[in-house]
């Protein structure tokens, strides 16, 4: 075991997968030469060569395409997109191509691939270094879209995801690169894509989260927990797409009320349908309302390190509202 | 500025025996009799979607010709029939995926008919979205030089495709890693309705090769014997690691852009009826009879033959298995291997 942040395990997940298998590439703006702006492939342009390690054109649409079709013939493409603000010219490639190629060709063609992308708020990004981006995706079939928070998981999960037959959209939040520290096992494992995992156990509320939001869920129950004796459940979502049901409705069947915190726009974000989820399947086992907190409904959150702090939900906010549900 | 491929090149001088010019030409006409029998079925209410290629058989068979089946990488569009018959589909196949059948090997139903896709012959699937597979063709062609291949790809598109950014940035790409893969532009002159005057401010889209550091070429689309010059001296350049090339085949289609387009409101007859002098097939048909390949009643046989055949597929096509609703859920993602 080794104590490493997140956007170090990544690193040293994904420089792992390229040593062990030359069919994977990584592709993407400033991937070579700079090492990625946030450091993700550090040493890889050295280490595996411009073949495996290419410096595209600022073009996020060639950038997914073309992974398409380095999946199409042998490789195992991570494409990289510098910001997940910035993916949105790649999007009907993501929703056209890369979520139906299977679908559209009964099964003929699959695409083993991962798109990689930093999200989130909480870096001074304001409108265009800032944004969440997982309800547009996790909309589409045939695209799994995975939301890790931990050094663990976002290892496991990224060595999981280039050995899926399946495009994999694989989120990373910003503010836990650097922010949050874990131990992760020195050999290669993987954390399957699909099921939650309860982070931590408890019995009188569940809090859904992922992202930055479910470090600060964690730090609102270890809150709750000493200050009114309150035992919060916190279920980290992990991937959105196939989202685990099952794992989220046993938690709330078992502690009775329910709370889910993201901080993309409110509404119909994923929150929007993990609630519908719990209402649809679980109504009967809740004794009190379902909660939903989200980012407010404006187009992004602010510069201005105060109205930053306007847009994104924090743990006073959450703690307050844990406790309200609580003793409801 | 692009080159004009305009020297004549005997079929001798081409490597094309007696036996290639009449397999080209009998696809090309088998081309043209699958379109005329799809629109037909088109009225009868039996095929509620067709896409006519009438008019680029020439580009589509002639430069296709200069791939390799089994060993090269064929990304088409929707007008491609001909395209893919030199891939190795079948009339049968068109007319399967034309009634949407189970056994469309392109999508089993799913998609419109000539979405093509097929893993075998080495056919890429589409989509609709104009030029989306243009970075595929690319990304592909990566790979084919990153695993030491000698493979190429090609890759072919209308003219209204290269407005797209998309296109742009599969090109660039493309230009950059010197790739084995050239693009057809199968230039008709609309993107559905929308003249080319209209689309680019330049007469001819193979100027723009010159922006991505590789030659354009432009050459007459409905000779097919031009285009496969033009395009088996891409293929060698390719092959031999010189990188891509993109040709521009000037031509025009017949039919409007789909069966649910009215041409009539974008283009006269008298335009439709002078393009129609320059059909392709009628000329192939002329170089073959002077240089004896064919004799004078050969066409006429042959498009009896074909004609033949082309009814007996539609017949089984009809006749073949719809989709079963309940596969609705199917490959959306990989299923479990059976073990």
């Amino acid at each position: 075991m080794t104590e490493k942040n997140v956007v170090t395990a990544i690193h040293d997940a994904l420089h792992d997968a390229m040593a062990a298998d030359d069919r994977v590439v990584v592709l993407g703006e400033d991937v070579g030469a700079r090492g990625g702006v946030f450091r993700v492939t550090q040493g890889f342009l050295e280490e595996f060569g411009e073949a495996r390690v290419i410096d595209t054109p600022l073009a996020e649409g060639a950038i997914v395409g073309i992974a398409v079709g380095m999946a199409l013939h042998g490789l195992l493409p991570v494409a990289e997109i510098e910001f997940a603000d910035f993916i949105h010219p790649a999007f009907d490639q993501m929703v056209s191509e890369v979520a139906r190629m299977r679908y559209r060709s009964n099964g003929d063609f699959g695409l083993p691939m991962v798109v990689r992308a930093p999200w989130g708020g909480g870096v001074h990004g304001a409108l265009y270094h800032s944004q969440s981006v997982e309800a547009f995706f996790a909309h589409v079939p045939g695209l799994k879209v995975v939301v890790p928070s931990t050094p663990y998981d976002a290892a496991g999960m990224l060595r999981a995801a280039i050995a899926d037959p399946d495009p994999v959209l694989f989120l990373e939040h910003k503010r836990t690169y650097r922010l949050i520290s874990g131990e992760v096992p020195d050999e290669p494992y993987a954390v399957p894509i699909g099921p939650a995992d309860v982070k931590r156990e408890g019995t009188d509320l569940t809090a859904i989260s992922y992202g930055l939001m479910l470090h600060h869920c964690l730090e609102a129950a270890a809150r709750l927990e000493r200050e009114h004796g309150i035992s919060v459940e916190v279920v980290d979502v992990r991937t959105l797409n196939p989202l685990d049901r099952e794992t989220i409705l046993a938690s709330v069947r078992k502690t009775g009320k329910a709370m889910v915190v993201y901080e993309d726009n409110r509404t119909y974000g994923a929150g929007a349908e993990i609630v519908a989820t719990i209402a649809e399947e679980a109504l009967f086992d809740l004794d009190g309302p379902l909660v939903r907190i989200g980012g407010p409904d404006v187009p992004a959150m602010g510069f201005a390190t105060n109205l930053e702090h306007a847009f994104l939900p924090d743990v006073d906010l959450i703690a307050a509202r844990m406790l309200e549900l609580a003793r409801f | 500025m692009a080159t004009r491929l305009t020297r004549r090149t005997s079929p001798e001088a081409l490597g094309l025996s007696a036996d290639d010019l009449r397999s080209m030409y009998r696809t090309m006409v088998t081309a043209r009799l699958v379109d005329e029998a799809a629109f037909r079925l088109n009225r009868q209410g039996k095929a509620p979607f067709v896409v006519p290629v009438s008019g680029h058989e020439g580009c589509q068979v002639g430069t296709a010709w200069a791939l390799e089946r089994g060993r090269d990488v064929w990304v088409p569009y929707y007008r491609d029939v001909g395209v893919v018959l030199v891939a190795g589909m079948t009339p049968y196949d068109i007319f399967l995926g034309l009634f949407a059948k189970a056994d469309d090997p392109s999508s089993g139903g799913r998609q419109m008919p000539n979405h093509w896709g097929s893993r075998r012959l080495g056919i890429i699937s589409h989509s609709s979205p104009i030029a989306s597979q243009l970075p595929h063709a690319v990304g592909i062609a990566y790979a084919i030089r990153y695993r030491g291949e000698d493979a190429v790809v090609g890759s072919w598109f209308g003219e209204g495709a290269t407005s797209e950014g998309i296109w742009h940035e599969a090109l660039n790409f493309a230009g950059i890693h010197r790739l084995p893969v050239v693009f057809v532009c199968e230039n008709n002159r609309y993107a559905i309705s929308v003249a080319q005057n209209k689309q680019m401010a330049i007469e001819d889209v193979a100027d723009r090769a010159a922006a991505y550091g590789f030659p354009g070429v432009v050459v007459d689309g409905n000779d097919v014997l031009a285009c496969y010059a033009a395009m088996k001296e891409a293929v060698a350049r390719a092959r031999a690691g010189e990188g891509p090339t993109l040709i521009e085949a000037k031509t025009y289609r017949y039919f409007p852009h789909t069966s649910d387009d009215d041409d009539r409101t974008y283009r006269s007859r008298e335009e439709v009826e002078e393009a129609r002098r320059r059909d392709p097939i009628r000329r192939f048909e002329r170089v073959l009879l002077d240089l004896g390949v064919l004799t004078a009643s050969d066409p006429e046989q042959i498009a009896a033959e074909i004609k033949e055949d082309v009814e007996r597929r539609i017949d089984e096509a009809w006749a073949a298995p719809d989709p079963d609703p309940a596969t609705l859920y199917r490959h959306v993602f990989a299923e479990p291997v059976d073990p």
